[in-house]
């Protein structure tokens, strides 16, 4: 191994072990009943996100100054049965398109991390708010920089939980919560999705490595290792998970939900990193969609219909963070359409300059309503409103349908309800109340106790 | 065969007879919990010694030293193998933190006498190969659910008759196989038999009312150590498993497979947590059977592993749900309760163990459920799939009960409610098992690989079973094959 292999495995190593170290000491002091104070966990925080930061700055250097593009760092089989040809093998990659996305997230989650420290000063839940995002950090990087299927899929679902319970970090209401819920079961059918695309891969190439998958090049010259038909149904299973995670139609709905929480933390997480989660999958993978037509129409239309929802409701919501979810949206269905497009580095520059302009817009959010409401005072009246081309040429009718459906979202959350969620739990229901009566006429009585007992009598008074 | 260095099993067998005798003389009082936990704790260390003993033998089966039993039956009883020899602690362990985490209050109601006869019943069980013996065994095991139901005044009937059916199947199997060449198609109907009779106590669907009802009318403490164990799938892989031809296989993989999927859908629907708790149990216990069913050497060894996963993370998931009824009575899932700040270790451990249990990655069964998910689209890409559906239906259970239970509502209660000192190492031992197995799973997943390619050259040696082996051996080689075109 030369000095220069050497430096990439040591500096590749620490970018992934920098993470991993602070959601082990977190995990463990939490674990113990000894969390740490608020100072040693931000110092930790800023230290693990600058110690991957860093190292990822100098592989960047040294990829440029000896002009390599392809940087792999492998760290061994963490499973391994070879006369089966099975092994999960932690392969992280550095090259064109994992390293800007990594820096990015390193990035975002140093703003993120710096910013909650001071909002988050002396609240109850801010060791548990660290815990999870350290869970989330950890997700990114490895997401970022995965080099085989397996090890993206590990990342995606630690992003994904992470994810699920920062949204209902406010825990002690409703709202975030169910909120919360709705993002985990998104993630899962997505990660589900994710799962059934990677193993039917894995299946098909015999290969799990991503290199393996595009057949021959580095990132984006590769070419996919499966023909038009497989693509097709390995594409399509991906662009569910990407759909999910990406927050496209008709899965929009969890996003303006994100943002109840710990605002703005959770919305530059979810407006600007989780959100482009998905499209960075679809990016790694985009050599698949090449080798079926097909597959790119449906790439090119999904990213059509996610562009055309969002700028619709974005432009019609009441509340700003929500207004900036679909204009995120709107953009993230646009880079869906590049991808489609084929236009690869377009699509990377798009993500890494969206999230970055997101961020800064979701930070500056709540005070520029402020300065917007002082300026209105002082003038006295509401400033102008410019009317668009389009408010004179679309029908009242036609305006008044459109006003409604970017309002209601599309009414996406309730269509899925409708369509998806009750006819799943009314069979279910259905199934519980047979089983209900079969064992009533089995037992000669009422054989559900639990229907009779007074259940979770937590209150003050009652508890025993 | 080898032999072990010291009777660890007729000793970790004995120790707990001995400690029910002891609980009957002396009666069982409230600080009876102690004296149970000792005894449980000392069974726990026979295993793992046991375990530690047969490992350092490097062999795949191995039998007692001074064998006191073979002496008076003049038969080897007790044999120890690789697919049994991580079962033992496991059971130990199961039946230790459920102890562990007893309040003084459940003393009248769960029993420390039958806990520790079921012990030493599970324990003989595992320690038993296919044989009369273990036909007994499992035969008898059914009794203390039955003797508590009783003693509770509840109604037997769904679980008398499941039982009941169970017992019969399993005699009647295993006597006609005793009559016929196990080699040769006169096999075929014992083992449907014996097959039945397994899936009974598996709790496959349409044979799973008596889970959901033992769950509701026994209590959770003996709930979970009748069905934590798994010992249905021990049956499975010890009767079923060497005889039954692989179409027959799949088809009961399929079984299973409807039955991982269904229960993940009614966990959904449950309005109760202990319900809710028992159909995840019997859908993830049911994944373990679509791997042993497989027979493929990837698929067996995802059962294996998942078979320790299950046992360990939903036995944390069991007891965590135990404790918190233990405080504040029956747990509805149709509201929020908000319990975080009550119990902020028990919310962390039910997340964890909620999570190890559908296989999240760094928890002991992500490899496990890899291994199964590979080893499923190997025979049939539609079952990788459903075992993926299961598995994301599952994940929504766990995280939907973590919301019910922990958050939602600003709770708050004047009395302490927070893990006492032995709940507290009993978390602490299985988290560190979970996370354990989950970060360095190389040397588990090596363990149950041997296993399982020893479970396929048992099956080799029987012509009816044989065809399976030829069939994975094609599946094995296809994904190579593809590669060289």
């Amino acid at each position: 191994m030369s000095w220069l292999d050497s430096t990439f495995y040591i500096l590749g190593t620490a970018v992934v072990a920098s993470p991993a170290i602070l959601l082990a000491l977190l995990g463990l002091s939490t674990l113990v009943g000894r969390p740490l104070s608020e100072a040693s966990t931000s110092r930790l925080t800023q230290a693990a996100v600058l110690f991957s930061l860093i190292p990822a700055l100098g592989i960047l250097v040294l990829m440029l100054t000896f002009g390599i593009r392809y940087v792999p760092v492998e760290l061994g089989n963490w499973v391994n049965i070879p006369e089966q040809e099975f092994h999960f093998h932690l392969k992280f990659v550095f090259d064109r398109l994992s390293i800007p996305f990594l820096l990015l997230s390193c990035i975002l989650c140093g703003v993120v991390g710096e910013f909650t420290r001071r909002y988050l000063h002396r609240e109850e839940g801010y060791g548990r708010f660290f815990l999870f995002y350290a869970v989330f950090f950890c997700g990114m990087v490895i997401s970022s920089l995965a080099g085989t299927i397996e090890t993206l899929f590990l990342g995606w679902e630690m992003v994904g939980l992470s994810s699920a319970l920062l949204v209902a970090y406010f825990h002690e209401r409703e709202n975030p919560v169910r909120n919360g819920q709705r993002v985990w079961s998104i993630y899962r059918l997505s990660d589900a999705a994710f799962l059934i695309a990677a193993i039917t891969m894995h299946h098909l190439t015999g290969e799990g490595d991503f290199g393996g998958l595009m057949s021959s090049g580095v990132w984006p010259a590769g070419t996919s290792a499966i023909n038009a038909s497989q693509a097709l149904l390995v594409g399509s299973l991906l662009l569910v998970a990407v759909a999910g995670k990406s927050a496209l139609f008709p899965f929009s709905g969890w996003l303006p939900r994100a943002m109840e929480g710990p605002t703005p933390s959770s919305a530059i997480f979810y407006g600007a990193l989780s959100v482009h989660l998905g499209v960075y999958l679809l990016l790694r993978v985009s050599p698949i969609l090449e080798s079926s037509f097909t597959l790119k129409i449906m790439v090119i239309v999904l990213g059509i219909i996610s562009a055309t929802c969002g700028a619709l409701m974005s432009r019609v919501q009441s509340d700003i963070k929500v207004s900036l979810a679909y204009a995120s949206l709107t953009q993230v269905g646009i880079i869906v359409v590049e991808i489609g497009l084929g236009l690869r580095y377009l699509a990377l520059i798009h993500i890494l300059g969206h999230a970055s302009l997101r961020t800064m817009q979701l930070l500056r959010a709540p005070t520029l309503l402020r300065d917007y409401n002082e300026l209105e005072n002082q003038m006295g009246s509401r400033l102008p409103q410019r009317k668009s081309i389009w408010s004179r040429m679309v029908p009242g009718s036609v305006k008044k349908w459109l006003y409604r459906f970017g309002f209601d979202r599309g009414f996406m959350d309730v269509a899925l309800d409708k369509w998806v969620v009750q006819p799943f739990i009314s069979l279910f229901r259905w199934f519980d109340r047979l089983e209900h009566r079969t064992t009533d006429i089995i037992s000669k009585e009422s054989s559900r106790e639990s229907d009779n007992i007074d259940l979770h009598p937590e209150s003050t008074g009652r508890a025993a | 065969m080898s032999e072990l260095h010291f009777p660890w099993m007729e000793t970790s067998i004995l120790v707990p007879l001995i400690g029910a005798i002891w609980m009957q003389l002396r009666g069982e009082t409230a600080s009876a919990i102690k004296g149970t936990i000792a005894i449980c704790a000392v069974t726990f260390l026979l295993t793992v010694a046991e375990l530690v003993d047969f490992v350092l033998l490097n062999s795949f089966e191995a039998h007692e030293h001074w064998p006191f039993m073979n002496t008076i039956f003049n038969n080897e009883i007790f044999v120890v193998d690789e697919l049994s020899a991580f079962l033992l602690p496991l059971g130990a362990l199961i039946f230790l933190v459920t102890v562990m985490s007893t309040l003084r209050t459940k003393t009248p109601r769960f029993s420390m006498k039958w806990a520790l006869i079921s012990e030493a019943l599970v324990l003989a069980t595992f320690s038993c190969r296919a044989s009369w013996t273990l036909v007994i065994l499992l035969s008898i095991s059914t009794i203390p659910p039955y003797l508590e139901l009783k003693r509770r005044h509840r109604c037997t009937r769904i679980y008398n008759l499941h039982m009941a059916f169970f017992v019969g199947l399993l005699l009647i199997g295993y006597a006609w196989l005793s009559f016929v060449d196990a080699k040769s198609s006169a096999a075929l109907i014992p083992g449907a038999l014996l097959s039945g009779a397994a899936l009974l106590r598996s709790g496959i669907i349409p044979f799973h009312l008596w889970m959901a009802d033992l769950y509701e009318k026994g209590t959770f403490g003996s709930a979970l150590l009748f069905t934590t164990p798994l010992v249905g799938a021990y049956a499975v892989m010890r009767l079923v498993l060497p005889i039954a031809p692989s179409w027959a296989l799949h088809a009961i993989a399929i079984l299973s497979l409807i039955t991982a999927v269904y229960a993940g859908g009614m966990a959904l629907v449950q309005k109760e947590a202990r319900r809710m708790f028992c159909y995840l149990l019997l859908s993830q216990s049911s994944l373990v059977l679509v791997g042993l069913e497989l027979v493929t050497p990837i698929g067996l060894t995802g059962a294996l592993c998942l078979w320790i996963s299950v046992g360990l993370a939903l036995t944390g998931f069991g007891i965590t749900l135990r404790c918190i009824e233990a405080r504040i009575s029956r747990v509805s899932l149709a509201d929020f309760h908000g319990l975080y700040r009550q119990m902020p270790i028990f919310a962390g451990f039910f997340l964890l163990t909620g999570l190890a249990s559908i296989g999240f990655p760094a928890t002991v069964g992500f490899v496990g459920m890899e291994l199964l998910i590979e080893g499923a689209v190997h025979i049939y890409p539609l079952v990788g799939t459903m075992v993926v559906l299961a598995a994301a239906l599952n994940g929504i259970v766990v995280l939907w009960a973590y919301f019910r239970i922990f958050t939602g509502r600003h709770n708050r209660t004047l009395i302490p409610m927070q893990a006492r000192v032995t709940e507290r190492i009993a978390i602490l031992m299985l988290t560190l098992l979970i996370l354990g197995g989950g970060l360095v799973p190389q040397p588990g997943v090596a363990s149950r690989y041997h296993a399982a390619k020893e479970l396929m050259r048992l099956r080799q040696s029987n012509p009816i079973t044989k065809d399976i082996e030829e069939l994975s051996e094609e599946h094995h080689h296809a994904p190579s094959e593809h590669k060289q075109e």
